[in-house]
This record gives structure tokens, sequence and C-alpha cells, in this order.
């Protein structure tokens, strides 16, 4: 993959072998895949499975233990400080909290060109211009510019942070649990809004979430996440239809609205990171766990093309 | 509705509730009316805002200090809503089990478990330390939780949230409530543990022929794990019926507006459906009907309150029970 003679044709962004260890806690282990321009590429998973580590990972907001990360060619690990910066403005973020990620003391229009200022694109002029367009893209009136974040709900927040993000026309936009502190109706209004903007600027997606519907709506490639490593990655219907780790199965069958018989109630919890399972991770609440699987950790092979398990019997 | 009383559980009967701060009045919830019986599971469902959990408040009698509550609320044939609050909590504190959203701030962190239950079980049962002990244990281990005798002498912080909320459910059932009033018990919970945590309910339900009021903002739980749903918007009852029809066959634009949002709903399709607009703020609700703003079937009939009307299967306040806007 020389990202240099076929720029074009390379994926976007591509992580191989990531792992990030906090203290004794292996909260990433072996993570790799690539996102392909245009694409949005889902990852799904229950609470510290380590999605939100991956995303930060990937903007390089922490260094990983091992493992690159390639965005556009570049491995953005090497890096200086000064390249990085630089290079940030190519890739931004939406944030859960639409209460905890945006400054209470700044206006709106401030928020929304506060990233063209720190990366020094355009005038003043140029900013403001920028602010008054994006405003209308997303969905709010011109007179919100002026007023403040505690004037709005929570829906239209997440409406300005996606205005902020779009601010630097950046290439790649991590998204993490975006809609997951919204209520449904308005949940749908920001998942449209996200998929036109994304159409219109042909920005290319990590979206997390927890929520197997909101990722099935928004993704075109899907990896699911299990005590910090890809138990299965495929495109969305591969995944939906023929789901192959009895982990994602699990996940589809736990969704409320699924018919009860066929439901697969998994047992236990997740083990904590500290004390990951020997073997396969998830043999301890597997229902079709094997000898083999207490004993070796599965390989990831490959079902089908672009469709990968890590399961001794996928 | 004299023999309604007797038959059920809970009834809550024309039940309004408003907040005064200084000299303006913030109609919070207004004209709530539903009933439980015995073993049954209702479902009040809505979106933040809506009124679901100031209505389990009312019920129990913990309303906040500037509230003013009307209407009457029945708890197995006593107007409970009459009884003075030394009465009413004496009654209500055995008699309702409660269920919390976020079990790490409803149970103490600084006591352990076993002197949680057992002072649930010594005050209202009058039990000795050590039979409120044994009883304590054998909560735990029927709600499915591992070496009950060692998790007594433990701390909420040392489990999980699953296990926590298996602790609630024990500590809600520990005196042998005929109510028990969830309010979105499995919302922060991973789904994996959801799916545990609702079938332990539904067990404990159809053990104990408990009712049950399940507050929850997720249609599809209710189309799962409940008998009957009723539907609130701005502090307003808008649909009821049995849960399967409420989330199959619904007839109030809110609630069809509601589902076609959802995403799992839209499988096949490149767009949501989203309700225009936003829910009013709490108590500045639209006057006649609250949901005609965001409504595209409104019209001239829609500015005064509509009145509950039978829809298709279910029944609805909304001038339009036909789906057509009349003309």
């Amino acid at each position: 993959m020389n990202a240099h003679t076929n720029v074009e044709a390379a994926p976007l962004l591509a992580v191989s072998s990531l792992s990030k260890r906090f203290g004794d806690v292996n909260a990433v282990r072996n993570v790799s895949f690539e996102i392909e321009r245009g694409k949005t590429f889902g990852l799904v998973g229950e609470s510290g499975s380590g999605k939100s580590t991956v995303a930060r990972l990937v903007l390089r907001l922490l260094e990983p233990t091992t493992g690159a990360v390639h965005f556009d060619g570049q491995d953005i690990g090497l890096l200086n400080a000064s390249k990085l910066r630089s290079e940030r403005q190519h890739m931004q973020m939406i944030f859960q909290d639409p209460y905890g990620s945006l400054n209470p003391r700044m206006t709106v229009e401030e928020i929304i060109a506060e990233p063209m200022l720190v990366h020094n694109l355009g005038t003043v002029k140029d900013r403001k211009a920028t602010a008054e367009r994006l405003i209308g893209e997303v969905g709010l009136p011109k007179s919100s510019l002026s007023r403040y974040p505690h004037e709005f709900s929570g829906g239209q927040r997440q409406r300005i942070a996606v205005a902020r993000a779009l601010s630097t026309r950046p290439t790649f936009i991590v998204a993490d649990e975006p809609v997951s502190a919204l209520d449904v109706s308005v949940q749908a209004q920001v998942l449209n809004l996200m998929c036109d903007l994304r159409d219109q600027y042909q920005t290319t997606m990590l979206f997390i979430s927890h929520d197997l519907r909101v990722v099935q709506f928004m993704c075109d490639v899907i990896a699911v996440m299990y005590l910090g490593q890809i138990v299965e990655q495929g495109p969305r219907q591969r995944i939906y239809e023929v789901p192959s780790h009895p982990y994602t199965r699990a996940l589809l069958s736990s969704a409320p609205g699924t018919d009860r018989d066929k439901r697969t109630v998994l047992e236990g919890e997740i083990p904590s990171a500290h004390n990951v399972p020997k073997g396969c991770a998830f043999c301890t609440r597997c229902p079709i766990a094997e000898n083999i699987c207490r004993e070796r950790a599965p390989q990831t092979t490959q079902v089908e093309d672009g469709h990968s398990v890590a399961c001794h019997f996928a | 509705m004299t023999s309604s009383i007797s038959s059920n559980i809970l009834v809550v009967e024309d039940l309004s509730l408003s907040l005064k701060s200084g000299k303006t009045v913030l109609p919070i919830i207004t004209n709530v009316s539903f009933s439980v019986s015995k073993g049954e599971s209702v479902a009040l469902v809505g979106e933040s805002g809506c009124g679901k959990s100031i209505t389990a408040s009312a019920i129990l009698g913990l309303p906040p200090e500037n509230a003013v509550v009307t209407g009457s609320i029945w708890l197995n044939g006593i107007e409970i809503s009459k009884l003075d609050k030394q009465g009413r909590r004496k009654l209500c504190g055995q008699k309702i089990g409660f269920i919390f959203q976020e079990p790490m701030t409803a149970l103490h962190p600084t006591l352990t478990i076993g002197r949680q239950l057992t002072d649930t079980l010594r005050l209202h049962l009058g039990l000795s330390k050590r039979a409120a002990m044994d009883r304590a244990a054998e909560l735990l281990d029927r709600v499915g939780i591992p070496r009950p005798r060692e998790i007594l002498k433990g701390y909420v912080h040392e489990l999980s949230g699953g296990m926590r909320q298996r602790v609630m459910i024990a500590l809600a059932i520990s005196c042998g409530p005929e109510l028990v009033i969830a309010d979105e018990p499995t919302t922060a919970l991973d789904v994996t543990i959801q799916a545990q945590v609702l079938d332990l309910l539904d067990e404990m339900r159809a053990e104990l022929g408990l009712a049950m009021v399940f507050i929850t903002h997720d249609l599809e739980v209710v189309g799962d794990h409940c008998d009957r749903a009723v539907v609130m918007y701005a502090g307003d009852v808008i649909e009821y019926g049995s849960s399967q029809d409420v989330v199959s066959s619904p007839s109030h634009p809110y609630t069809v507006g509601l589902i076609d949002a959802t995403p799992a709903n839209n499988e096949d399709r490149d767009r949501l459906v989203p309700i225009p607009g936003t829910v009013p703020p709490v108590g500045h609700w639209p006057s006649g009907c609250r949901f005609a703003p965001r409504c595209s079937l409104s019209d001239d009939h829609c500015r005064s309150r509509p009145e509950f009307m039978k829809a298709n299967v279910t029944d609805i306040r909304c001038w339009h029970p036909d789906g057509r806007v009349s003309q």
C-alpha cells in the first residue's frame, strides 16, 4: 500500500496493530482496520470495550503503546507537534455530551469559528461568513450566533457541535456517541443532518456507538469490539444478516424489540480489563465455548471478502 | 370507578401537579389517569421532560416542596393521597418498592449492602438482626447475585452496574410490596446486561404477583416487557392501550412519529423521519393540544384541549382519531 503513488484509491485512515495499556489494563489490544475515503466506519461495543480509546488513539490525543495510525498516507505517530497540529485541521471530533463539550463562556459564533482561528484559516470576515453559512446548514437561525450554549437544547447544541466540526472543512470526522444523550425524536433530526452534511462535504467518518440501531443506519462498514479487541468486522449488511461471531449474534439479539424465542441472553458480565480471560476473551460468556477457546486465542480469519471474524468456530 | 378502585392495586385519577415559583405557577402534569392491576406491568413512556418521573414522585407522595398536587391516588383500595405524611410514608415504604435508574446514587455509598437491606427489613417487618440478615441473603440469592453472604458485607462501589441494579431490585421487593415502580431501570446498562435485568424483573413480577409501573423512553422495551402502555407528551397522557397495540398500531401523531423516528424501523430507508421541532420547555406547554405545534395534522380544532377519543385500537387525546385532517 503506497499512499503516495495512488492517493485516491488508498484508504484515508489505516490503523495497524494498535494497542494501548494504561498501567496494568490493556484497554486496546491489537486493533487493525482501514477506512476508505467517503465511507463511514462504525465501532460498536458495550462500555469498557475500548471504543473511545481507539478514537483518541486515531486522533493522537493519546499515544499508542504499540502500533501505528496512517492518516492520508502519513504515519501520524511520527509527526512533530507543529505538523500534527496542522494535520489536525483535517480531522475533527464530535463528542457525546452536548453540555460538556461547548465552552459556556463563548458565543455560538466564537465556538464555530474557533477551529479556524486555531489553524489560522481565513480572515476575521471569512470566519464570520463561514459561521453564518454553517449555522444555516445545521438548521439553526442566524440569530443563534450571538447567543450562548446554555440557551440551547441538547439537540440544538449537538447541531452547533456539528457546525464547529465542519468549520475547517475536515476530510475526517470522529463522532463518539454523538446522539446517545438525545431523545429519539431529536436523535433522528441530528442523524439526518449528519448524513446530509457527510454527503455534501464527502467526509470520511469514524462513528462510535453502543446503539446497534444507530450504527446500522449510519455506517457502511462495522467493527464489533469486546474487551479491547475487534471480534468481527465487515460490511453493514453482512454484520446484520450473517453475524458470525457469537458475541455479535448475542448483541444483535439482546436488542429490545427482538422476538423472544430468537433471543440469546448472555450469562454473566463483561470481565474486568484488569483480568482478561485466557484464550478467547469472550470464552467466559460464550454459549458455544469449548476447551480450545479457554486455551488459545483465536486468529482473525476472513469468512468472506472484507468480512473477518476472530472465533475458533466461525 | 369504585369497582376499578377495588380490583386494581394502583389507581391514579385525574392527577395534576404544578410547581409554584414566586407568583408563577407552572403546570407540569395535567389530568393523568391510569390503573395497574395485580401482576400487571404498565409502562409510562415518553421523552425527557414529559412528566413520567414526576408522576412517580407524586404517587410516592414525594413531590418537590413547591408542588401543588390535585387528584387522587388509590393503593389497594386505600386513598393514599388523603393520608397524612406519616401514615403515607409508613404505608408506601412497605407496600411500594422503587427501582431507580442510577443505583450508584440511589444506594448508600458508605453503608454495607447488608446494612441497607436489613435496615429496611427491620423497620418495616420488625425482624431481628439475625433474621433480617438471613432474609437479605435469600433476597440477593433470589435476584441472581452469587455468594450473597459475602456481597452483604461489601459496598455498592465494588459491584458492576448490572449487579447494583440487582441489589436495587432485591431492596425493592424486600418488604413484600404490592406495587413496584421502576424508573428507567435499565437505561444505564449495556444491552446484554439490560436483557438479563429485564428478564429478572419479568420473573419477579410473575412470581410475586407484583403490580408494576415501568417508566421508560424506549418503546421497544415496552413492547417486550409490558402489558399496557401509557404514552406521555408535555405533561399529558396522549395515548393508552395494550402495549402491543400502542407499539404496532399507534394512532396519536406523536406516538406514530416516535416510532418512525427510531432507526430500527427505518432499516431500508436513507433518511429517518424525525418529528419536527423540539419538546417545549417543561411547564411552558402550548395551550390547546400540546403537540399541535409539531403535528402535521393540526388545524383550528387543536387550539382547544382535546378529550380522549377511541381511535383504531387505542385511546388518544387528539382531535383527529381517524388520522385525517377534518375539513
